[in-house]
């Protein structure tokens, strides 16, 4: 029996989710012996077009060329599953989306404009095509990732992750930093995946792993004011690497002002 | 004529020696991260001397003042239950042998008992609860390793928080049973009072003294004033009947506007036992872990059964904790679940008040009420 097939592709993304396969040490020679693995650019493996079992895509669909190629990608894929924040809820380039400021931030960084071809919104994959599994996260954990991989071999669907990240931090002995330290903490509405990594050096969530289940986004909104944040602020807490994610997008509106995306504090 | 029962401040470090000496491992109180937590120890300099906690719902300080006590504090987010009914533990492993077939495996159990310094008695009431969920018909074998020779030298408390409601459960401040050791902090020492065998083999060997009625007296009235200090309280008895009358109270939603449902209060209750079991296998699939790790009636994996997710709101949730620790624990244990540490108003990030919400739900319902309020009209109190 032939090994099952793996592809990994990347879109609109700084890479750094693939690197849970890269540096997963012993764990990569495990894998390498267990499925093949027909794409990895960042590996040195190059055949896009790779009919595979199981696809994972970093990145979000940002250009014209990068909606076309995700359709390629789940037609020659049986399982696709997003690798990271950016394939699941557009990451932080999505920002841009907020204030339809794509054309404005082109103008502002590139030397040459004009070369620049994208689309005025960055998008999760799953707003192009379907999605079969999501890892979160800002990047992925390797433990997660490697789970998700196992699981899919042995044909059942991964397990989600989605308590809050207080679960966690009460499993792991770390001192609550909102109650004892006042930090804008985001657990109470991020999903677990991290290992509560933010915490257990004494910072406040920036929620990375996007919401959990029943996020109860406009109590902590309430509780982040209680603690002296500005609308500005507290909308930058929801708006961020997961700004398109349902719960944080519209929680995040509530705060927002326009020219935030641009830097402008007014 | 009382007989020797006073211990210098000074001499406290023999008493870690001896039970040291005797091969456990000691336990107590320390600071971390801004908080107390019950930690290896084994020097007295080691406990939070001048250390005293201010703790209001959603909120946890330490505060430093000039005193030479170890223990003028009330509590911290965590005291038994982490060491007895662990976070997260391998309950068994299993590997396929090279012939195929399954070789299942237990994890070691620790070979020195504990002994913990320093425990109040709402977290002994707390032990005695867990005690009865984790060795009752279908004894634990993970916990009842780790409680079996556990030693407890208890402190009476006296510097109760804002949070606390002990003495309205009924479970403090005086620690009355289940310790080897208890001991009343006065500035120049501690009174002993031996609670076991064990206790009293540890007392002789300690360098103690006679008492004097004035420390005696001060230690009774420092417990009673932590009685006496504290505002919150539940509704008295039973209230079983009177919140599975009102599941359908307006109260769960109006709470649950403001709930997380996050699970921090159940984490840190001393009595809560809930975990969820998961199986890890290793990538290459030759082995696999069994793991429990603390679960909470506030995950949707809680009420999770084939296909469905009873609870999937977070007013049933809460109404499943409430009704769970001050109702049905009755009928499981023979009382409350709820020992009055105050720890789930503290820790709970957006501060809500177990106390208030249950005298919110079980105050007599609206009809009642109006009866009540025409009587007091009728008397001119109103």
């Amino acid at each position: 029996m032939s090994k099952p097939s793996v592809a990994v592709h990347k879109f609109s993304s700084c890479d750094g989710c693939q690197l849970a396969f890269l540096n997963a040490g012993e764990d990569l020679l495990t894998l390498s012996g267990l499925v093949d693995i027909r794409h990895f650019l960042e590996a040195g493996l190059a055949d896009e077009e790779a009919e595979v079992d199981i696809a994972f895509v970093e990145g979000s669909i940002s250009t014209a060329d990068e909606a076309e190629r995700i359709r390629k990608v789940r037609a020659k894929s049986r399982l696709l599953v997003t690798l990271g924040a950016c394939a699941t809820s557009g990451g932080l380039q999505a920002l841009r989306n907020l204030d339809e400021s794509n054309e404005d931030w082109k103008q502002a960084i590139y030397a040459r404009p004009e070369f620049i071809r994208t689309l005025a919104h960055a998008e999760p994959v799953r707003a192009h095509v379907r999605v079969d599994f999501e890892l979160w996260g800002c990047p992925v954990n390797g433990r997660q990732v490697l789970a998700a991989v196992r699981q899919l071999l042995f044909g059942v669907n991964p397990l989600d992750e989605r308590d809050k990240v207080c679960m966690e931090c009460k499993r792991q002995n770390v001192v609550c930093v909102m109650v004892a330290h006042d930090k804008p903490c985001m657990g109470p509405v991020t999903r677990t995946g991290c290992g509560a990594l933010c915490p257990r050096f004494g910072r406040d969530c920036y929620a990375c792993f996007g919401p959990a289940e029943q996020a109860n986004t406009s109590a902590l909104a309430q509780r982040l004011e209680g603690l002296g944040l500005p609308p500005a602020d507290v909308a930058r807490r929801f708006l961020f690497i997961n700004s398109q994610a349902p719960a944080f997008h519209a929680e995040g509106l509530k705060h927002y002002q326009p020219g935030f995306a641009n830097g402008d504090r007014q | 004529m009382q007989h020797a029962n006073f211990l210098l401040r000074s001499d406290l470090q023999q008493m870690l020696n001896i039970i040291s000496g005797d091969g456990f491992r000691v336990l107590g109180p320390r600071l971390r991260d801004g908080a107390i937590f019950y930690e290896d120890l084994r020097a007295v300099d080691e406990l939070p001397g001048g250390w005293g906690d201010v703790q209001s719902p959603g909120r946890y300080r330490l505060e430093h003042q000039e005193s030479p006590r170890y223990f003028a504090w009330a509590n911290g987010p965590q005291a038994l239950k982490p060491h007895l009914f662990r976070p997260r533990e391998s309950l068994w492993r299993v590997n396929r042998e090279d012939g195929g077939e399954l070789a299942f495996s237990e994890p070691a159990m620790p070979d020195a008992p504990l002994a913990i310094i320093g425990v109040r008695a709402c977290d002994l009431a707390a032990l005695e609860l867990q005690d009865r969920h984790f060795l009752g018909s279908i004894p634990d074998p993970y916990y009842a390793a780790r409680r079996e020779g556990l030693l407890i030298v208890a402190v009476h408390c006296t510097h109760p928080a804002d949070t606390c409601f002990c003495a309205s459960t009924g479970d403090g401040p005086r620690a009355e049973r289940g310790f080897d050791l208890a001991l009343s902090e006065l500035d120049e020492g501690y009174l002993v009072e031996v609670g076991s065998e064990r206790g009293e083999r540890i007392a002789r060997r300690l360098p103690l003294q006679a008492s004097s009625e004035a420390q005696r007296q001060l230690a009774a009235a420092e417990i009673e004033g932590a009685a006496a200090r504290q505002t919150r309280r539940l509704p008295e008895g039973n209230l079983r009947d009177t919140l599975f009358a009102r599941l359908d109270h307006a109260r769960w939603d109006e709470v649950a506007a403001r709930c997380l449902s996050c699970g921090n209060c159940t984490s840190v209750c001393p009595t809560c036992f809930c975990h969820a079991e998961q199986d890890v296998p290793a990538l290459d699939a030759t082995s696999s872990e069994h793991v429990r790790q603390w679960d909470s009636c506030f995950t949707e994996g809680h009420s999770y059964i084939h296909g469905i997710v009873i609870r999937a709101e977070t007013g049933q949730r809460y109404r499943q904790w409430m009704t769970h620790k001050l109702g049905s624990w009755h009928d499981q244990y023979g009382r409350s679940g709820c020992v009055g540490c105050g720890r789930c108003l503290t820790w709970c990030p957006v501060g809500i008040d177990l106390t208030e919400e249950a005298q919110a739900i079980c105050a007599p319902l609206k009809d009642e009420a109006e009866d009540k309020t025409g009587d007091a009209i009728e008397e001119g109190k109103v």
